[in-house]
């Protein structure tokens, strides 16, 4: 028996797929969903959130952000051997839709598997493939995180409706010489599961607010200190934090409690797209890169958490 | 610590947290109607009192605490318990 010897991963290109039709708060609200535009500002600092069409599913969204992503690394789908689908609202459970994606980006046969960690899904996933690669499972990876959350979604329910959106993004993950994808900070709270969840005998995603943003502002800053000591990145290295998307109050929270050096490009892509769930940490870095904002290779924090509750975090270099 | 003194703290953390000038942090006061301190404030002043003052807030009980007199009354009883 023997097994090879391990070596590094990195992130080398992103892609992304946003719906084209966007919600803004003035169309909830039309939507006779009692709130307004300044009640949705305040509370979660979301402007408007992508909205999927009917023909565009967690299947569809994920492949074409996987064949962008493979596009912006001048690849196709033959060169790679894993596929990884971060997602939580999925259509229906069986089958996944990894297998499905690999399918579309002319990936046929290669390893192919979901994990669902709900909100914090993509860092799982992304640990996941990059380990796989590192001891020699795979060459090239594809990690997605795709949502079709407004599938779930009560609209009279304010709690919920005015947050979440739609939407994939993607990135190509390939051995390679220097480290690039740092160790995982990750864990569970399952104690706590229903305070955020679809309930039993219910369809949609019910949330206590409150009891998440205490959660959420209290218990992640740590997470994402662990992240960078496992890595062994200072805060003052980073050149971009990534967080979860779900509330531009936990996001500012957060870099209060973790006193992040100014300098630091903190992405708050929830302003436009609302909480995209398992797509939306790739959605978030995925905007930095676009937008020039964040350099390639500079240090970037990832951190999703939710549901579950799970959480995961950990340092990348950005492609 | 008196209530006087529990208040005039909490009227500092209520200020830094939600921009309520301290003088119209009075006990009659409610947080929400008088002050517009939402449930997502009200969050991270409970967080902020737990620390200054070693209490714990539970969820459930923060919702019961309406105005700042509730507040004030929370915080000095669970201070003597702890």
């Amino acid at each position: 028996m023997k097994t090879p010897p391990t070596t590094h991963s990195r992130i080398v290109a992103i892609g992304e797929h946003r719906p084209a039709a966007t919600l803004s708060n003035d169309d909830l609200a039309a939507r006779g969903v009692d709130t307004s535009d300044e009640w949705i500002r305040t509370r979660t600092g979301i402007q408007r959130r992508h909205i999927a069409g009917p023909d565009e599913t967690v299947i569809s969204m994920g492949a074409d952000a996987a064949a962008k992503a493979l596009a912006n690394a001048g690849l196709s789908g033959s060169d790679i051997d894993l596929v990884v689908l971060a997602t939580c609202s999925i259509a229906r459970p069986i089958p996944g839709g990894a297998a499905r994606i690999a399918s579309g980006i002319g990936a046929a046969r290669v390893g192919a598997f979901d994990v669902n960690a709900a909100c914090g899904g993509f860092c799982y996933a992304l640990s996941v493939a990059s380990d796989a690669i590192r001891v020699g499972n795979a060459n090239r990876a594809v990690v997605i995180g795709s949502e079709k959350l407004t599938d779930f979604i009560d609209w009279p329910d304010r709690g919920t409706s005015i947050l979440f959106g739609d939407g994939a993004a993607a990135v190509v993950v390939e051995r390679s010489d220097e480290p690039g994808i740092g160790p995982v900070a990750w864990g569970s709270d399952g104690d706590n599961f229903a305070t955020v969840c679809i309930p039993d005998g219910d369809w949609a995603i019910r949330m206590d607010g409150p009891a998440v943003f205490r959660w959420a502002t209290t218990q992640m800053a740590p997470v994402a200190a662990r992240a960078c000591e496992l890595a062994g990145v200072e805060l003052s290295d980073l050149a971009a934090f990534v967080p979860h998307q779900a509330n531009m109050r936990i996001i500012d929270a957060m870099v209060r409690a973790l006193k992040l050096p100014d300098n630091v490009v903190v992405a708050r892509d929830i302003a436009t797209t609302g909480n995209t769930s398992a797509a939306s940490v790739p959605l978030a870095l995925a905007s930095l890169v676009n937008a020039g904002t964040v350099a390639s290779g500079g240090v970037a924090l990832l951190l999703a958490f939710g549901a579950g509750l799970t959480y995961a975090g950990q340092v990348v270099r950005v492609p | 610590m008196s209530q006087e003194e529990i208040l005039a703290e909490l009227a500092q953390i209520v200020n830094e947290i939600a921009g309520v000038p301290v003088g119209d942090i009075t006990p009659e006061k409610s947080f929400l109607d008088d002050l517009d301190v939402d449930s997502l404030s009200m969050v991270e002043i409970a967080t902020a009192a737990e620390d200054k003052w070693g209490i714990r807030i539970p969820d459930d009980d923060l919702k019961n605490l309406k105005t700042v007199g509730d507040a004030v009354n929370y915080i000095a009883k669970a201070g003597v318990a702890a």
